[in-house]
């Protein structure tokens, strides 16, 4: 016990001496600092990218929600149902009800040109042509600005997120699309969901526009709960006069998201590693440096009877601090620069844009802290181990 | 040459730091080189498209169909040379992961549109006699194993067949190379008129037509006389150049693209600034021995030739191995399998690294180095 305590003093001594003589080695120090704030930063800020992406997508759906594409498709786009299809689909069980009927919307999802804001460029976007249970399968959907379209006549209802990406979409402007003019009557709020990237319009007025006849692409229905769904699936597929695929609304868009944040994970996480790689050779060289300007010092609380061991640990105190100050600053420039940063990318499996915003979680910045850290350890460890086994006499005598 | 050894001998006094510095140069010079490859896929090679190429799809979007009528009215349209359609199939094969593009098309078009695409004599004649051939190009056929002779099935996902079947197969009869590096050879062409006559519906319709044109220069005027030809039609088309196409395309990835390369770029230059004040330091420490070298008669010109050939030995060697990792790291091409066939180091970037990593050896020794020059023997002798 009594040894214990004398190492854990002999730690402590030795760590105040180190921290408190930083100061004189500050520009080395900053430099590691420097390293592993700007691994960090990049870090926290590519997956916060991949973060917001993933929730977007994520939070899009309920789990009392089907949708119902034809067999075979991978995505709406794809997809195609008759009229007939869809009234089956409607009366299949499992199927919430209301007064007017059941609570199932068939809908066209196609894409249009629109230029984006910040490239300039065309891009393609979403837009939905949807029915008025459309609203009653999304109860999140509200309308924050302007009126719903009219059933019946060529208007537009835009997406928040579309709105802020898009070029042309204020309430009240007109935007022709092939022979016909839409104009925009309202924007609606999704609650951050892939639906704030969408217009949406009347399905009867889009078919035409479209040469789509009387033909949908999906079935969003409302279940009972989300325990019906097993219903809902088995009478449907079971029905020999349909051939269809059936998910719940959050696996689709679970799904749809894997590629993209997939992609931006795996290229984040790659260039991190590779960073912080880089980062740990400086943090190494800057310990090193520490370790050489104190050798005098060392071998001095050496000779005086301190161990090795509170040598090692005092290093790698002051590695793992300056690991600390440079992961707080990285996680708080990634935090300001991107948190809540609205962007929008092509999802690939819809082949249409998603708008979302970077989302720097507090779990992003805990990862980032404990990479800091990490570097900080490997960083250190090395330098103190010669420290520890620094020879006292000709450490003494060294200038 | 002579003092040669004497700046070994300064690079190899404390190995450990000459080690780390050059290991965090490398890695540095490692991502510069990964991120030219990166920022060459994000731009989908918009240096490699042909110049007198033009796309044209439908003016709304190009997911809907233009006629396959306007085929022959575009064959007659003033300066187009060629023309050809295609259209995205959008087929499985095995599991959606497995993503490659399929496009039906005219076989032999096909080849006169995009002589970037070379296919070996007796595949061709197969390509242009088989209706039911199917060519493929070399790093997907190499993704999945597929061998000239293969039969491969394809899960349709838009088009069934007549009997509502969503099987379709091809035989594999020819595999592509490009003709040079980058050249997009993940696609999977298919013929036309097979397609055509087995699908279910959208007979006679295409997905976008690529005509080539006599003279690039006069794309701007072609192209609005072909968007003129048909205005007030069902189908009213837009015709850009397949650059402008491309680059379009590769914008919808958009900012990503450029957020990595900004990041990435930041980074590259945290790294160079640690290795840059490790080295500096190096040079310090070293202040009564310049002194020395001085005294023992060594000019001011010479001492800061010595510092900045050391300096710049440690960046060389630093990038050089940094940016040959980066090559082989490239090498093995689009690491998602299809989202960036264009994932390559090209030469141009290998040459500004190289530049970079003797900049970075002058910058980050300059300073030192002229400190070295202007010591004044007594003061730095005294310093100790």
């Amino acid at each position: 016990m009594r040894t214990l305590l004398g190492w854990l003093s002999q730690v402590a001594i030795v760590t105040l001496l180190n921290l408190r003589t930083i100061r004189q080695r500050l520009s080395s120090s900053l430099v590691a600092v420097v390293g592993i704030a700007g691994v960090v930063a990049v870090f926290v800020a590519v997956l916060s990218m991949a973060e917001g992406f993933r929730t977007t997508m994520a939070t899009t759906g309920s789990p009392d929600t089907a949708i119902v594409m034809r067999a075979g498709a991978d995505s709406e786009m794809v997809s195609g149902l008759s009229l007939e299809d869809t009234r089956l689909i409607g009366d299949a069980a499992g199927v919430r009800r209301n007064a007017s009927g059941p609570v199932a919307s068939a809908e066209l999802f196609v894409i249009v040109d629109l230029l984006k804001k910040s490239t300039n460029t065309t891009a393609n976007v979403p837009l939905r042509g949807i029915g008025p249970n459309a609203f009653a399968v999304r109860p999140n959907v509200r309308i924050v600005e302007g009126r719903r379209f009219e059933t019946g006549r060529n208007e537009l209802i835009v997406g928040r997120g579309a709105a802020g990406q898009f070029a042309g979409l204020e309430v009240g402007r007109t935007l022709r699309f092939g022979q016909s003019e839409w104009t925009v009557v309202g924007v609606f709020d999704a609650g951050g969901t892939f639906s704030d990237s969408e217009l949406w319009c009347d399905a009867g007025v889009l078919q035409p526009a479209y040469r789509r006849g009387s033909s949908f692409q999906t079935v969003y229905a409302k279940l009972e709960s989300p325990e019906a769904f097993t219903r809902f699936k088995d009478a449907l597929t079971t029905d020999p006069r349909l051939n269809l695929k059936v998910l719940r609304e959050t696996d689709y868009f679970a799904e749809q998201s894997q590629m993209v944040s997939t992609l931006i994970t795996t290229l984040g996480a790659g260039i991190a590693l590779l960073m912080g790689i880089g980062a740990v050779f400086g943090a190494i060289n800057t310990m090193y440096s520490a370790v050489a300007s104190r050798m005098r010092e060392i071998a001095t609380l050496r000779a005086l009877g301190f161990g090795g061991g509170p040598v090692v640990v005092s290093v790698l105190v002051e590695s793992l601090l300056l690991a600390l100050i440079g992961g707080a600053i990285g996680g708080g420039l990634a935090y300001v620069g991107f948190n809540g940063f609205q962007t929008s990318t092509i999802n690939w499996q819809t082949f249409s844009q998603v708008a979302f915003a970077f989302a720097v979680t507090p779990g992003l910045i805990v990862a980032g802290m404990v990479y800091a850290l990490l570097m900080g350890l490997v960083g250190g460890l090395l330098p103190a181990v010669r420290a520890a086994r620094l020879p006292i006499v000709a450490a003494l005598r060294e200038l | 040459m002579k003092y040669l050894p004497l700046v070994w001998r300064n690079l190899v006094r404390r190995k450990t730091r000459t080690t780390f510095t050059v290991l965090s140069i490398v890695v540095a010079f490692l991502l510069f080189g990964i991120l030219a490859a990166l920022n060459m896929a994000f731009n989908m090679g918009v240096e490699l498209a042909g110049n007198d190429r033009l796309i044209i799809t439908h003016k709304v979007s190009i997911i809907q169909f233009l006629p396959e009528s306007y085929g022959a009215r575009l064959e007659t349209t003033p300066g187009v040379v060629d023309v050809l359609h295609q259209t995205y199939f959008g087929g499985i094969y095995q599991k959606p992961s497995n993503f490659f593009m399929q496009c039906p098309v005219l076989p032999d078009k096909l080849l006169t549109l995009y002589p970037e695409y070379i296919l070996p004599e007796d595949q061709k004649k197969a390509w242009l006699t088989d209706r039911t051939c199917a060519i493929v190009g070399r790093q997907t056929a190499d993704r999945f194993g597929f061998k000239v002779g293969d039969r491969i099935p394809i899960q349709a996902t838009i088009f069934r067949k007549r009997d509502g079947s969503s099987n379709w197969e091809f035989n594999i009869c020819g595999i592509y190379d490009g003709d040079k590096k980058g050249v997009d050879t993940t696609q999977f062409f298919f013929n036309y008129e097979y397609f055509d006559e087995a699908r279910q519906f959208g007979q006679g319709q295409v997905g976008w037509y690529v005509i080539r044109i006599n003279d690039p220069s006069a794309a701007p005027a072609i192209a609005e006389r072909v968007d003129a030809q048909f205005a007030n039609s069902f189908a009213e088309t837009k015709t850009t150049t397949e650059k402008a196409f491309v680059q379009a395309f590769a914008k919808q990835v958009g900012d990503i693209g450029a957020i990595i390369r900004g990041i990435v770029t930041a980074v590259f230059f945290t790294i160079l600034l640690v290795a840059a004040n490790t080295m500096a330091q190096a040079v310090r420490e070293r202040t009564n021995e310049l002194a020395v070298l001085k005294t023992l008669g060594f000019s001011d010109g010479l001492v800061l030739a010595l510092v900045l050939i050391e300096s710049c030995a440690i960046a060389v060697l630093g990038g050089a191995v940094g940016l040959g990792l980066a090559w082989l790291v490239t090498q093995g091409g689009d690491p998602t399998h299809g989202m960036l066939p264009a994932f390559f180091l090209p030469a141009a970037d290998l040459v500004r690294g190289a530049l970079f990593a003797l900049a970075l050896g002058i910058v980050a020794g300059i300073m030192p180095a002229v400190q070295a020059m202007r010591l004044r023997i007594v003061d730095a002798l005294r310093r100790t």
